[in-house]
């Protein structure tokens, strides 16, 4: 079957409506910011402009980010290809409908490629699994927030960081501090302990697609997410970087095996606006959460 | 709430102060990271009379067009520091009033507000349809086919864009302050 416009589907739920665990979080931190503040305004138009995208129908920031895609998929009823050519049709609509912004720049000329194609875009990590069904989970992520993102390795002597969970918090605590207000704040901190150079940032971007109320099944990886929850909250950064109590929304922590001479702690930082959805292909039957 | 018209005087933007409440209305242009550096390269004769007296808002728009018409369809500002090295001059040399952006900017682009008398308007980051409908009209655009959409300048017409003055022209920053509290704040983290 086409999958085109299930693509475009797809595409224009990520790029209009914020999942609903994310909302119900900014409403809930708007209840306890104090009246008068720059933090109380800000989380109010927030979640204004979050209720008039999904209302209308149109793109909830106007950096509609880089298409990042995550596919699993049965080996013996599809192909790679039927899904990318797909993918990069449903893009060309869904741009041309001003959903998305022309995003892709070519990275030695400079020129804006108009449709949001081009080497690269979209980002597509595909998964052979041996399930019967699709899984296609769509990220949106904008370029304010990417740039927050970092690598550290550990030990760091500057900041006293060792290679345990206490010196992996003092990362955390780091990236957050340096992104101040610039990633658009309050974030959603994506974090993985080891890995190498590339397999530590995948993972923790892949971390932004748990659910915010979600509890991590390694016990010491869920207290280190609470407890830096707590801990960044103090730092009165605020929504958009004004101060207040909302610097971030969650932080999701993974771990991958290192190399004995390895330990990176990876870092992504995801916006207030953290758009992601799946859709799932069964048989002729497809829904979207 | 205090309503700004642009253009605007030196005199009114000194009375400005962090934490101002604005909605400004009237022109202005929209220029982000290739537009800077376009701006510096020489004195851009043709655009200098759009950004006399004005406000440059650092956003790079979902547009639509119909017919010979574009409209803004979601406009939040992009985050300001990229043009930390440029904006300074850019104020400067285009007698500009105020940049609108997210993020705040740093001491170089303070110091100019103080200098040539200007502020940093804060708008919120990712509020884009709520933006773009203080988007009344675009009036024309600038180098759309070298920098693309987004980094293209769009002469547009507001009424009531909503933001806060976060650095004024004498020295506050609401962004400094942040950053200093959250740094000794940090500190204290690190002991535990």
């Amino acid at each position: 079957m086409d999958l085109t416009n299930h693509f475009e589907k797809l595409i224009t739920l990520t790029s209009t409506q914020l999942p609903s665990d994310v909302e119900d979080k900014l409403r809930k931190q708007m209840a306890m910011e104090e009246e008068g503040t720059p933090a109380k305004a800000s989380l109010k138009t927030i979640i204004q402009n979050i209720e008039m995208a999904r209302k209308e129908t149109l793109p909830i920031c106007q950096d509609t980010g880089a298409l990042i895609f995550y596919i699993n998929y049965p080996s013996e009823k599809y192909r790679e290809s039927d899904f990318r050519e797909a993918i990069l049709k449903a893009t060309r609509i869904v741009t041309g409908k001003s959903l998305l912004r022309p995003n892709a720049v070519d990275g030695i000329s400079g020129k804006n490629s108009g449709d949001n194609t081009g080497a690269g875009s979209p980002w597509f990590n595909f998964y052979q699994w041996d399930r019967d069904y699709v899984e296609v989970k769509l990220l949106l992520k904008g370029g304010g927030s990417e740039n927050c993102g970092i690598q550290y390795k550990l030990p760091d002597d500057t900041m006293g960081a060792g290679r345990n969970l206490q010196g992996v918090k003092k990362c955390v605590i780091d990236a957050v501090f340096r992104a101040q207000g610039e990633g658009c704040a309050p974030g959603i901190i994506g974090v993985c302990i080891g890995g190498n150079r590339d397999s530590g940032n995948k993972i923790a971007k892949e971390m932004l697609f748990r659910k915010l109320d979600d509890i991590n099944p390694e016990p010491k990886l869920a207290e280190a997410e609470t407890d830096l929850y707590n801990k960044l909250n103090s730092l009165n950064i605020g929504p958009m970087g004004l101060g207040g109590k909302t610097t971030v929304l969650g932080v999701k922590i993974g771990a991958l095996h290192r190399l004995p001479a390895c330990y990176f702690v990876s870092i992504s930082y995801m916006c207030w606006a953290c758009r992601r959805h799946t859709m799932i292909i069964k048989g002729e039957e497809i829904t979207y959460d | 709430m205090i309503k700004i018209q642009l253009p605007v005087s030196e005199e009114e933007v000194r009375k400005l102060k962090i934490g101002d409440e604005v909605y400004l209305t009237g022109k202005m242009v929209t220029g982000r990271d290739s537009a800077h550096t376009y701006l510096l390269e020489k004195f851009q004769e043709d655009l200098a009379p759009i950004l006399e007296n004005t406000v440059i808002y650092h956003c790079g728009p979902v547009v639509k067009k119909e017919g010979d018409l574009w409209s803004f369809v979601a406009a939040g500002p992009t985050t300001s520091i990229r043009d930390e090295p440029y904006e300074a001059d850019v104020i400067k040399n285009y007698h500009l009033r105020g940049v609108i952006g997210k993020g705040g900017m740093g001491e170089k682009t303070l110091k100019a507000c103080k200098d040539y008398g200007a502020v940093y308007f804060h708008a919120v980051g990712g509020v884009a349809v709520v933006l773009a409908k203080s988007v009344k009209q675009v009036l024309g655009v600038y180098k759309l086919e070298e920098f693309g959409v987004p980094e293209a300048f769009w002469h547009i017409d507001v009424v009531d864009f909503p933001v806060i003055v976060t650095m004024d022209s004498h020295s506050n920053s609401i962004h400094k302050d942040v950053l200093s509290f959250s740094k000794s704040r940090k500190e204290e983290l690190f002991k535990l």
